[in-house]
């Protein structure tokens, strides 16, 4: 009788545990009925985009069921995190979101990515992307991913009222400009010179500054073996960068980029160096390009396009490659991009987008009529093109001690020190 | 405990002849009862303690390289970053002011309790509610309320004190360099002196009226009665909260996340190892700096438990 009684519930609890077993197999079937994407693309612009993508990914592939795996988190830290166990863990996605360039080495270097030349050349990649790009996204003379989208990450923003106030009759060319701008706003209005937002977003403006400062070639050698950052050059780049921090908001710390942005675009401040993420952040708030906020290229970066880009890899082992490389050519095809990019508020990495789709919005139409006529390229290093995620985030701490104790000198040290370790890595 | 329990009911077992049998009766059904949870902490607690020694002892700098037994290598050579000894400064200040305050006004907050105040359990249950919220929801409240904008611009508390005409109170909170985790530490004693306070006051409930009215016959003033025999009868509550607030303190991660996220400002250990882990990967580096952590702990809880032992044993338990 009483063991009648535990058996009962011992097979029930036995059976439970074999159908969650089942359960947690995936793709029991054989066939590709399905493909799952992961990125962490949740809310907003980002995921009207993709969940565009995914609609012509149905109808194109009506038979295989879509599974989007996205894990909310701002420019993917958790996304990342949870990534990181699936593939040490062998359970790879079909395919993930991953920032083009050097934030993929670390998965190219563990063998977690497949090599995309094939797929580049079956699909006339080479020839639909810049030169330039494919260069900046290789690794080994190979490409590991997909780009599908571009954004800007030297843009100035700026208030045309604040602006005129100071005596500021056009946005400044070059960082001298730039800081004999600050200073004029600093004295003719009560805005903020210039805004900036959370240790990041300096990280953010550092680059531009890099950029604006050593010109293209300049940063571009920067990220290159052999790269010298003991340099007379770099350390005028940082005495702009540190004349130009002196003219920003005491509670920078406590806010964020739409902060920053909210407040050049009410008035509040005069200048923001952010990416053209921010277009679209203006377009949620209802200001009207031109009026409430305009743009310019960050001083001395005219021409340039520091760039950044989401792209979709093909991890070794995906349970369903066939279904993957369908998904990575609607990324990679002209329609897949142009239903996606006017949504993300991005432009297309391909040249031959059609400038219909964009016309809606001011700043896109702009910068991709920019990006068709061929701009130089330089890899952001803070979205992850240039450098990877160690040299980053040793960046990253140089410039939290910077703003904690205002060292120039060692800021560069810290700076130099952080390129030499990247290289002997 | 419960082994011990056990062992006292199966006692009678002993008149049995076959002496060997009935001792075997006497602790088997204990420690299987306890057996799978001794299994599950050996395997979660103390082997991945062990694994993380080992990792912190490793020159596994990426999670492809292979482990290689590297010493203390590791240990040591986060004392010669820049960024480490500012992290360990920040947490020792938010320790200092976080156990400190909520000491102080848990007390405070018990004492006034327990000298008997109309509608006692609506204040305790206010004093208590902070314990329900989370430190996320708790530092979102508070990054607001600790605005560090100056009086111009003011919001938050600033703006409070600007309208009160207080303005030499506008300050940097816990963007201010050195100090600033003395702010930060605000939102934690807020939370949790709460707490502190339904310890004491369970302290004080404690402590026989007789006791205090020897004393009062005695002569003795209403403070003397609190100086010199109620509160000598606190120490076990006083080390029990000392232990909760500093083991709680030494792991700070979610209040700094919320209110600061990943900034040099506001860095702690356990902000530092989840960077280290999770975005430079380094899981070497990430092991050693959760061991420092754990080594933090365990030299605040290690005595605790030792005292606890001996006190127990003396008291022939």
């Amino acid at each position: 009788m009483r063991r009648r009684w535990t058996t009962a519930p011992a097979a029930a609890l036995a059976a439970a545990l074999a159908a969650s077993g089942c359960g947690g197999g995936t793709g029991g079937g054989g066939d590709a009925a399905q493909v799952e994407v992961f990125s962490w693309w949740t809310g907003g612009g980002e995921e009207a985009g993709l969940n565009a993508l995914i609609e012509m990914y149905e109808e194109r592939h009506p038979d295989t069921e879509f599974v989007n795996a996205a894990v909310a988190g701002g420019s993917g830290t958790n996304a990342q995190a949870v990534l990181e166990g699936r593939l040490q863990s062998q359970d790879p996605p079909d395919s993930f979101q991953g920032h083009a360039g050097a934030e993929l080495q670390d998965y190219i270097e563990a063998g977690y990515l497949e090599p995309l030349d094939g797929f580049y050349d079956e699909h006339g990649l080479r020839e639909a992307l810049p030169d330039q790009l494919l260069e900046q996204i290789s690794y080994d003379g190979s490409v590991y991913s997909v780009p599908v989208n571009i954004h800007r990450s030297n843009v100035l923003w700026f208030n045309p009222s604040v602006l005129e106030e100071a005596g500021i009759e056009e946005p400044p060319q070059t960082l001298d400009d730039l800081i004999a701008g600050l200073e004029a706003v600093e004295e003719e209005t009560d805005a903020v010179p210039m805004a900036v937002g959370a240790q990041w977003t300096v990280d953010h403006l550092l680059e531009s500054v890099l950029l604006g400062s050593l010109g293209t070639e300049g940063y571009n050698a920067l990220w290159e073996p052999g790269a010298d950052w003991g340099t007379p050059e770099v350390a005028a780049a940082l005495a702009d960068f540190e004349a130009v921090l002196e003219h920003t908001q005491e509670e920078s710390a406590s806010e964020d980029w739409q902060e920053a942005s909210r407040r050049v675009a009410e008035g509040e401040a005069a200048f923001t160096v952010m990416g053209d993420w921010a277009a679209g952040y203006f377009d949620e708030l209802g200001m009207t390009a031109g009026e409430d906020y305009d743009w310019a290229a960050s001083p001395g970066t005219e021409g340039t396009y520091l760039w950044l880009s989401d792209s979709f890899t093909l991890p070794v082992g995906a349970p369903n490659p066939e279904a993957a490389d369908a998904w990575l050519e609607l990324a990679a095809s002209r329609e897949g991009q142009d239903a996606f990019n006017p949504l993300k508020g991005s432009i297309p990495a391909r040249e031959d987008a059609d400038p219909e789709q964009y016309a809606d919005s001011p700043y896109l139409s702009a910068a991709l009529e920019e990006w068709q006529s061929g701009p130089e390229l330089a890899g952001s290093f803070w979205h992850g093109v240039a450098a990877d995620n160690r040299w980053k985030n040793a960046i990253d701490t140089a410039v939290g001690l910077y703003l904690q104790d205002g060292d120039t000198d060692a800021l560069q040290d810290a700076l130099n020190e952080a390129s030499q370790a990247a290289q002997t890595e | 405990m419960s082994a011990r329990a056990t062992g006292r009911a199966g006692a009678p077992a002993r008149r049995r002849p076959s002496a060997g049998r009935a001792r075997v009766r006497a602790w088997l059904p204990g420690l299987l009862l306890v057996s799978p949870s001794i299994l599950l902490i050996a395997v979660f607690v103390y082997g991945m303690i062990g694994w993380n020694a080992r990792l912190a002892l490793s020159d596994k700098h990426s999670p492809i390289d292979d482990a290689s037994f590297v010493g203390l290598e590791n240990m040591a050579g986060l004392w010669q970053e820049a960024r480490w000894p500012g992290a360990v400064a920040n947490a020792a200040v938010f320790t200092a002011v976080f156990v400190g305050g909520a000491l102080v006004l848990g007390w405070l907050l018990g004492l006034l309790l327990e000298k008997g105040i109309a509608g006692e359990a609506v204040f305790r249950t206010l004093f208590l509610a902070p314990m329900a919220v989370s430190f996320i929801a708790t530092g979102v409240v508070w990054r607001w309320l600790m605005n560090p904008a100056p009086a111009e611009r003011a919001t938050g508390l600033n703006a409070l004190f600007v309208h009160l005409g207080l303005d030499f109170l506008v300050n940097e909170w816990w963007t201010a360099p050195n100090l600033g985790m003395a702010a930060m530490a605000l939102p934690a004693v807020w939370q949790l002196s709460g707490y502190i306070m339904a310890l004491y006051l369970a302290g004080f409930r404690g402590v026989p009226e007789e006791l205090r009215e020897a004393a009062r016959v005695d002569g003795c003033s209403e403070w003397g009665v609190y100086r010199h025999v109620v509160l000598p009868q606190l120490r076990p509550v006083t080390l029990t909260a000392v232990i909760i607030l500093g083991h709680m303190s030494l792991k700070v991660f979610d209040l700094v996340i919320a209110i600061a996220g990943q900034q040099i400002v506001a860095d702690v250990p356990a902000v530092y190892m989840w960077t280290t882990v999770f975005e430079v990967r380094d899981p070497a580096k990430g092991a050693a700096i959760a061991a420092y952590m754990l080594l933090a702990v365990a030299a605040l809880v290690l005595p605790y438990l030792v005292w606890t032992v001996r006190r127990e044993r003396s008291e022939g338990r």
